[in-house]
């Protein structure tokens, strides 16, 4: 499924924070949103998934939904987002619960998309019990689980040390060469974004206008290969370059609010 | 160039830890009672006005053979259940609304602040006039007392729910009823639940008064009558019960969150 933006702006009140932002995710491409602080990426995600109200412009998704797709626009979110009071498998149920799937059906979502993200023995453990990389891993299990049409990732790996990030940079990876889920990930990171993304979408500060639109092309799972790693570098420069000085104003500007 | 001579680190991070010690207010009670019977055998005491615990001991004793005692708390505890049942359903649900519909909110948060400082045993009169002395009066004055602090902790409780998880839940495709029960009301419950502490102390503090103003039986009767009749041993013999009735209270209401919460 394809995620088509023309014109898309919004404001918060009188603070206008996206002004005619028009980009298409295609089927089965990664995008990555990047730009200074404050320069609406969460907003334009949340624009997308249905979580604000659209004031400005036209978002429509295009294609067929999947086979099996409980929820096509479907979140993981920065911090998680997980009932407390829920095991690992209680939160990924909570996803499933309200759809006429048979029981049977249900439970075996939950064990594959378990599996899949590595975490079948701590499936009745509680949040608390977890590390940040585990926790986020829930997240991403409990999207898969609905199997979406486009995945809307708001800044999934920022709460968690350099460590595991790169751990689960690589788990993200496999997971997409597997499900070819079309995916709009919104990050700060510029690494992160060259690591993963298909494409960079680079806004500038606010009110986010489109800068420009970037694409990488060395395919994410040969990107740590040597002799790919110059280019990658070139490219993380060109975006550090295309956002630096307006990262440095907004700097300011958010010291102000 | 010489070693420059070496200076051991010393330690100076004691102290300031929160911690507590198992045995302490048990030895505590055991010395302000041994301080006070010995106080009342020494004739410190006088035993008219302040008879010595194992004086207070013995009207208990006496009080549970005779079987005034089981009549008395039975009274209270009648009363206290009823009313505190009625007060905690109607708060929850007023709560709830207030945290979850906008409208509720603005009509229903100036409203509750309104009422909220009045005393509630200053309305027992007029429940007497409304009621009739027997029950209904009593029932409706701890009610209506529990009522308003579970109000504002409902109300608080749903406000604390962390917008994430419903923001997460509505992009799940969550139906409003659904949020509500899998995500507002487990996650409201560490604040319902100690706004439970409060109400049930002040139901507490509400049956004993409206037992003195006009009842038979129950606690606050008996220890008012006792005081009548200067029978100070069987005095505080009522308040001793008074003080287990409130740390059973609280037990319970200690439990229930063990288990309840236990995910915290």
């Amino acid at each position: 499924m394809q995620v088509v933006l023309e014109d898309v702006g919004y404001a918060y009140g009188d603070l206008p924070v996206l002004d005619g932002v028009s980009f298409t995710v295609g089927e089965g491409e990664t995008a990555a949103l990047i730009g200074p602080s404050g320069c609406g990426k969460s907003t334009l995600l949340n624009l997308v998934g249905g979580l604000l109200e659209q004031q400005g412009g036209r978002i429509a998704t295009m294609g067929t939904v999947p086979a099996g797709c409980l929820n096509p626009l479907t979140f993981v979110f920065q911090d998680f987002a997980l009932l407390p009071w829920r095991s690992v498998a209680g939160n990924v149920a909570l996803a499933l619960e309200h759809h006429p799937l048979g029981r049977a059906e249900q439970e075996a979502r939950i064990a594959s998309v378990l599996q899949l993200c590595g975490l079948t023995d701590f499936a009745d453990a509680l949040p608390k019990q977890l590390s940040g990389g585990m926790r986020q891993r829930v997240g991403i299990a409990r999207a898969i689980a609905v199997k979406p049409a486009v995945m809307l990732m708001d800044e999934p790996l920022s709460a968690l040390d350099a460590q595991t990030r790169e751990l689960l940079m690589e788990d993200l990876i496999a997971i997409w060469a597997r499900e070819r889920t079309t995916t709009l990930y919104v990050t700060h990171n510029l690494s992160e974004a060259v690591r993963l993304a298909d494409k960079v979408v680079v806004l500038s500060r606010r009110p986010g206008r489109i800068k420009r639109i970037v694409s990488v092309p060395v395919p994410v799972n040969e990107r740590q290969k040597p002799e790919h790693i110059g280019l990658l570098q070139q490219l993380h420069d060109e975006l550090w370059s295309l956002i630096k000085a307006e990262a440095q104003v907004a700097d300011r500007e958010m010291q102000h609010v | 160039m010489s070693d420059p001579a070496k200076t051991p680190v010393s330690f100076r991070g004691a102290g300031f830890v929160p911690g507590t010690r198992r045995w302490a207010p048990w030895l505590a009670f055991a010395l302000i009672i041994a301080c006070w019977e010995s106080a009342s055998r020494l004739g410190w005491l006088p035993s008219l006005f302040m008879p010595a615990p194992s004086e207070v001991m013995n009207a208990l004793h006496a009080l549970l053979v005779d079987g005034k005692l089981l009549v008395h708390i039975g009274a209270s505890l009648k009363r206290i259940v009823s009313g505190w049942i009625l007060g905690s359903i109607a708060g929850v649900t007023l709560g709830f609304l207030m945290g979850i519909f906008v409208l509720a909110r603005s009509v229903g948060l100036p409203v509750v602040s309104a009422l909220f400082p009045i005393p509630k045993i200053a309305l027992l009169p007029l429940f007497i006039l409304w009621f009739g002395i027997g029950e209904p009066s009593k029932v409706a004055t701890i009610a209506l007392g529990v009522f308003f602090p579970t109000v504002v902790s409902a109300f608080s409780a749903v406000d604390n729910v962390p917008r994430n998880l419903i923001r997460m839940a509505q992009s799940f495709g969550l139906s409003t009823r659904m949020i509500v029960f899998k995500v507002i009301l487990p996650g409201a419950m560490p604040g319902i639940l100690a706004g439970f502490r409060i109400s049930t102390s002040i139901a507490l503090i509400l049956v004993v008064a409206a037992e003195m103003i006009g009842a038979d039986t129950g606690i606050g009767a008996f220890v008012l009558a006792a005081g009548n009749l200067m029978q100070i041993d069987q005095l505080i013999a009522g308040v001793v019960l008074l003080s287990l009735l409130g740390l059973t209270v609280s037990a319970l209401l200690s439990v229930t969150e063990k288990i309840v919460l236990r995910w915290r």
